[in-house]
């Protein structure tokens, strides 16, 4: 009796909460295949396609969800937040992974600090240094090899190029949550045989570290996927936008909203990366737990 | 051992190699990229944001003359300003309370086992995962003001509301400022919700079987066992979410830009329409500063708590 009770009341807190947490989702499912008539008729019951049918499909459409895909640059905006989310979790790996394990294993007490140090960066937001950055990143055209006028100004090389600075500090955090998790023998037994550090690390650690590393990957990327005000403030024209700023910006004309194609553009990245944190979630609570705060 | 004998004949790779075994070489090493990175790309526009306030620079440029603090009393004197200020505040703290609150209820039970567990937990997580620009669109479509279906809900439905002027969401002043705080309550909600879960997680269950021998069970259990555990962790979860929220820029942006009449006016949208759209780079610089007292007084909060939980 008790534990149908605890049951009971579990699915009754969680279910609620479920529900309107993901209410906006639903509405945007149901909205994207809804035709004009149906969809600004305020006698109609929006929740479901008008006319009400057993075959519901049959008063529902697909045509706004391929518009976005044939007549917008969404394509492009997705193949544009690819490629910078790849590069920068790159050059993120680069520089995180040495650095979460040197913080995890190598350093003594003032790596600890150094640690919370490198993570307090990571809340220094980008709405603090957006202004100075929007004009840094045109005097880079200072520089040899950057040859236009308005140095990196509309180039995905801007966001290449400042990403990084919450990526890095937010990785080797978790890395280093990562790294603390494992055992210290492992590493010991291959210095033992002859192994030198470096190789240690190369051969033995980053391996066993690989469901961790894949884990900075996907939230690394997430970060990149979800960054607005420099996308917004750095790229002015509509080709080298990324998904963030590309919708709101380009799939709006004025006043006038395509509300259907909105949310098709709205939900399908959405539900993605939704997939991968429910995925990755319990080692993200790992790694970002076993840093310090334990 | 090929590499050591390559290492041999030349002296220098292998003094090198020798001290890279060596952690007091090794780790700084390892470290100094990030460091170093991190100095260039958020020193340097950090110490800029820092110079720029004290100028009178303009747009296109990089540099001005020195005015002192002018910008920053300017900034203050202007009634816009401490109404985004204070904006900011309710704002900030308005979200945060109802996260706590929920996020506290939610992780408590979203960590038992269920069926269907994975699937809800799906559902949970979605406004967190969503990009953020995106699932704000989201709900300008929620709040529309002729085909919002919460009002449809509250007034065809439910007839709670009238359908021929139904609440304004996002154009009255009052309840736009909830509107934006309900919305950036429900994108960090979740992430509250994991960081809780992993502070559940970390409490031994030894805790649980002293407990239960000394008949603490349910409400009494949860006010003097498990809240008390869960504080440290409520904390890094509410430190988060001020900074988060505090310096959200993109909810408010998107859903009202900040209007109607400034009310939802926050000190970030505030600077851009001043650093960017005006064009006073010095005076946005020192209106985005502004906040940078939140931020520090927050981080060394979280600083002295992390000290703390290393020596206990």
């Amino acid at each position: 009796m008790r534990a149908v009770r605890r049951k009971l009341s579990t699915y009754l807190v969680v279910g609620p909460f479920a529900i309107v947490l993901a209410f906006p989702f639903y509405w945007m499912l149901v909205t994207m295949f809804k035709e004009d008539l149906d969809l600004y008729n305020v006698e109609n019951v929006p929740y479901v396609y008008n006319p009400l049918q057993w075959r519901f499909w049959e008063s529902a459409t697909t045509k706004h969800v391929e518009y976005v895909f044939t007549d917008t640059q969404y394509t492009d905006w997705i193949v544009n937040t690819l490629k910078v989310g790849a590069v920068v979790v790159a050059i993120t790996l680069v520089v995180a992974l040495p650095a979460g394990y040197a913080l995890a294993r190598l350093s003594g007490s003032w790596g600890q600090s150094a640690g919370i140090a490198i993570f307090l960066v990571y809340l220094v937001p980008p709405t603090l240094l957006f202004l100075p950055m929007s004009r840094l990143i045109v005097e880079l055209k200072r520089l040899p090899g950057i040859d236009d006028e308005e140095g990196l100004k509309d180039s995905l090389w801007s966001l290449i190029l400042v990403y990084p600075s919450f990526t890095i500090p937010f990785s080797t955090w978790l890395l280093m949550g990562f790294f603390k998790t494992i055992p210290q023998e492992l590493e010991d037994a291959a210095l033992v045989d002859g192994c030198s550090r470096i190789k240690a690390l190369v051969r033995i650690v980053f391996p066993i570290s690989l469901p961790g590393i894949l884990t900075v990957v996907i939230f690394a990327f997430a970060l990149c996927v979800n960054e607005f005000i420099y996308a917004f403030t750095f790229i002015s024209s509509s080709e080298n936008r990324t998904i963030s700023t590309g919708v709101p910006n380009e799939l709006i004309r004025g006043d006038v909203f395509f509300w259907q194609s909105l949310m098709a553009a709205t939900l399908i990245p959405s539900i993605v990366l939704a997939l991968l944190y429910n995925a990755f979630l319990d080692r993200f609570i790992k790694g970002f737990t076993g840093g310090a705060f334990r | 051992m090929e590499a050591e004998a390559a290492a041999r004949w030349k002296p220098g790779t292998r003094r090198w190699r020798r001290a890279l075994e060596d952690r007091r070489v090794l780790a700084p090493v390892l470290i100094a990229p990030a460091v170093i990175f991190i100095a260039l790309v958020v020193g340097v526009p950090f110490g800029w944001a820092i110079y720029l306030s004290l100028t009178d620079a303009i747009g296109g440029s990089l540099s001005g003359s020195w005015v002192g603090f002018d910008n920053f009393t300017s900034a203050w004197s202007d009634e816009n300003f401490r109404k985004a200020l204070r904006n900011t505040l309710i704002f900030t703290f308005g979200s945060q309370a109802i996260v706590l609150v929920g996020a506290a209820i939610l992780a408590h039970y979203l960590i038992r086992d269920f069926r269907g567990r994975w699937f809800l937990r799906f559902l949970i997580i979605l406004p967190w995962a969503a990009p953020v620009a995106l699932a704000t669109l989201g709900w300008l479509w929620v709040f529309d003001s002729l085909f919002s279906v919460i009002n449809w809900t509250l007034g065809h439905a439910f007839g709670v509301v009238d359908s021929n002027d139904p609440p304004q969401w996002l154009g009255r002043p009052n309840l736009a400022l909830l509107s934006v705080i309900i919305v950036h309550a429900w994108r960090i909600l979740p992430f509250a919700v994991v960081i809780f879960i992993a502070g559940l997680a970390s409490i031994p269950s030894e805790v649980d079987d002293a407990a239960k021998i000394d008949g603490a069970t349910g409400i009494k259990k949860l006010l003097y066992v498990t809240l008390p555990l869960q504080l440290p962790i409520a904390l890094v979860a509410l430190l988060f979410g001020i900074v988060f929220t505090a310096a959200d820029f993109t909810v408010v942006y998107l859903l009202t830009q900040g209007g109607p009449f400034n009310s939802t006016q926050m000190l970030t949208t505030w600077s851009f329409a001043i650093g960017i759209n005006s064009g006073s780079l010095g005076e946005g610089a020192a209106i985005s500063l502004y906040l940078f007292p939140l931020l520090a007084a927050v981080s060394i909060t979280m600083l002295i708590f992390a000290r703390k939980a290393q020596v206990s």
